[in-house]
């Protein structure tokens, strides 16, 4: 897109826009001018977001080929897919503000940007996929849904969808859970044994405790984030205490009871210290994750060469841009899919 | 183990045969395991996003043929690799994006070919056929993009993918042997309509049909047969293991 | 875009008949057809809709947003064009 910037309008005045327009909860779109900063969170935020999308395939994918029934399977697949297609979504509101998705992911490879850290940890058993579904995704989503109000049209547009699909994943690995649970004791303890290891690193995925959070309050202002990360995570225990005892599972934490006072759960204290290893890049899969991810990328770039290679010798007249959709099919049976060519316009 | 073998009687169409429903079962079946295992590697991620959809018809096209004939997680996880009747081209491992590719092509122009017969008479296979030609349609499409791009794309993709339509050409005669059950399909025609699909998108692409063997002289292929290539017994040990550790269990 | 970075295309669906082509997002593609694929695989996957337009992004001539004024407010005070502007009697139907 081109647009004439208005170098002459006044910083302070267009600070004033921006700022009303926050205020008032209108959503900033993506030529609208907005502070450098606000951009640049933006950028870090979404991207950090995207890149957790596609990192966050390769645990869950680990286990398509040994999903152990065929529905399973079908479900996995799907979720998986869905997390690629959530990286695109992800991507593309990233690229309104700028920043093209090669660069993004280059900085990926590079270790500039991160992804959460949920998954720089192995899934070692079937019943993690479920784990993942139920605690990872529910944790997610409770970070996600404030984000559908997020001040910036394109992100909180990308989240109304995301969060629309992501239910499914919740559900899915929930009731994964429960099967194994109400199987075999063979069973049973897959499930336990998941839920005790990813519990813990569920409730660090809501970020440091408020008063060490460095970009929150800002983000908070700009109502990029609506809600705190204690404030979060805490309504994330509440949720999930019931669930486990419909599940029969137990969640690995002594302190874990009832606050009738704060009407609360409490629960005990976070090793902040694993946090920081595996944000560190210490986690038990961290270089894993990030060579495998190079690996396809780097592996694909013949594919991409040659893609863009046919479509600069096949491009039709008009030139370079990508060329113009084409009015008629290029084949007979299979081109008459379900897609509609656009009509004329006059 | 042989599956359970009363064959499902449905309303409008005769009894399955069961040899049928295994092979076009197990096809789809194994193909849509071999795209499974692309997750998180394709070579772009719009193409993550094509590959499972494929994957994910020819995984539900597997469940309902099996279905037809027994219960489906017991056809898919505890048959031993010599029960199996798929073609030995889809138990090829992925290989490179050409090989993907080049697989896809073969197979789905067959498919596509086969139910779009199959969906016009009104044998058993008839109802699932309308609705599964549909997909393989858009499989074989996608499939033919792809083979033009890269055969018309750059020097490396074009040698890539000729490599690649060589080493799997052996195992493309397979497919026009005559499958019980599928009686009412002429092997030959669908030879003939196959070579001039794929022939024609072939040459668009600036390529050619493999010359080797793969009709008249000796070729691989003994899947319909239960003989397999080393690489399935290995996928397939994957596939079964965590279903068979736990023998009776639900999921 | 560089080197073999592929272009960006804008996704329209009209998710039902009757109904216009919305925005829907976008994505890297290297030509139409492999636009319209892709669109199809990530904007419809579920069934959200009946037909897709893809456009390249840098197709799209945009109002810019200090028009904003002169652009769009001669129709903010036609608010005889919006039809909560008339006062209908209660109980008439079919309006």
């Amino acid at each position: 897109m081109t647009t004439t910037a208005p170098e002459t309008v006044d910083r302070a005045a267009l600070e004033a826009v921006f700022d009303a327009a926050v205020a008032a909860d209108e959503r900033i779109e993506p030529r609208d001018w907005m502070p450098d900063a606000y951009r640049t969170t933006l950028i870090r935020q979404i991207a950090q977001h995207a890149h957790s999308e596609i990192i966050g395939m390769q645990p869950e994918a680990n286990w398509i080929t040994r999903a152990p029934s065929l529905r399973r399977k079908a479900i996995l697949m799907a979720k998986v897919q869905d997390e690629a297609g959530h990286g695109l979504y992800l991507y593309s509101a990233a690229e309104t503000l700028g920043v093209g998705r090669d660069e993004l992911l280059d900085k990926l490879h590079a270790g500039r940007q991160r992804y959460s850290s949920i998954f720089n940890y192995p899934t070692l058993t079937w019943a993690d996929v479920g784990a993942i579904g139920w605690l990872v995704d529910g944790a997610a989503i409770t970070n996600q849904v404030p984000l559908c109000r997020c001040s910036y049209g394109p992100y909180a547009r990308a989240m109304i969808r995301v969060c629309k699909e992501e239910s499914f994943h919740q559900r899915q690995g929930y009731e994964l859970l429960l099967a194994l649970s109400r199987g075999t004791e063979a069973q049973h303890a897959m499930a336990q044994d998941a839920v005790d290891r990813w519990w813990w690193p569920s409730l660090m995925m809501f970020g440091p405790p408020d008063g060490e959070s460095p970009h929150s309050a800002q983000s908070m202002a700009w109502k990029i984030k609506r809600h705190s990360n204690d404030e979060l995570r805490r309504r994330f225990v509440d949720i999930c205490v019931p669930q486990a005892e419909s599940l029969g599972l137990t969640l690995p934490d002594p302190d874990l009871r009832w606050n009738e006072e704060t009407g609360h759960y409490d629960f005990g204290p976070i090793d902040w210290d694993e946090f920081n290893e595996v944000l560190r890049g210490n986690g038990p899969c961290n270089e894993q994750r990030l060579a495998r991810r190079r690996e396809a990328h780097e592996e694909g770039a013949w594919v991409r060469e040659a893609a863009a290679a046919y479509a600069a010798k096949h491009a039709p007249a008009p030139g370079p841009g990508g060329g113009t959709p084409h009015p008629t099919p290029e084949r007979g049976t299979a081109a008459s899919g379900p897609t509609e060519h656009p009509e004329a316009m006059a | 183990m042989t599956p359970a073998t009363t064959p499902t009687t449905r309303a409008s169409a005769g009894p399955v045969p069961v040899p049928a429903a295994l092979a076009l079962g197990d096809d789809a079946l194994v193909l849509a395991h071999r795209l499974g295992e692309w997750a998180g590697s394709a070579p772009v991620l719009e193409e993550e996003v094509a590959l499972a959809n494929i994957a994910l018809d020819l995984l539900g096209q597997a469940r309902t043929l099996l279905s037809l004939v027994g219960d489906e997680d017991e056809l898919a996880y505890l048959r031993e690799e010599r029960a199996f009747r798929n073609v030995q081209l889809v138990e090829r491992p992925n290989g490179d994006f050409a090989h993907t590719i080049a697989r896809q092509l073969y197979f789905s122009a067959y498919q596509y070919l086969l139910y779009a017969r199959l969906a016009e008479g009104d044998g058993p296979f008839a109802p699932l056929a309308a609705k599964a030609v549909k997909e393989v349609a858009y499989h074989l499409d996608h499939a033919e993009h792809w083979t033009l791009r890269l055969g018309d794309g750059t020097p490396e993709s074009h040698e890539r993918m000729r490599r690649a339509l060589d080493a799997l050409w052996r195992y493309t005669d397979e497919l026009f042997r005559p499958v019980e059950g599928l009686d009412g399909v002429d092997p030959a025609a669908l030879r003939e309509a196959w070579t001039d699909r794929v022939g024609g998108t072939l040459r668009q692409a600036t390529l050619e049909l493999p010359t080797g063997p793969a009709s008249d002289a000796w070729t691989a292929g003994g899947g319909r047969q239960g003989v397999h290539t080393e690489p399935f017994g290995r996928m397939l040990a994957e596939m079964q293991h965590l279903h068979r550790s736990h023998p009776g269990a639900s999921w | 875009m560089t080197g073999t970075d592929w272009p960006l295309w804008e996704v329209f669906v009209r998710s039902r008949r009757g109904l216009s082509h919305t925005h829907a997002g976008s994505l890297h593609a290297p030509d139409a057809r492999m636009a319209l694929r892709n669109a199809r695989d990530l904007y419809t996957r579920r069934s959200e809709g009946v037909s897709i337009w893809v456009v390249p992004s840098d197709a799209i001539t945009a109002s810019s947003p200090d028009e904003k004024d002169p652009f769009f407010e001669p129709a903010g005070d036609k608010a005889y064009r919006h039809p909560t502007f008339y006062e209908i009697p209660e109980g008439v139907r079919h309006l």
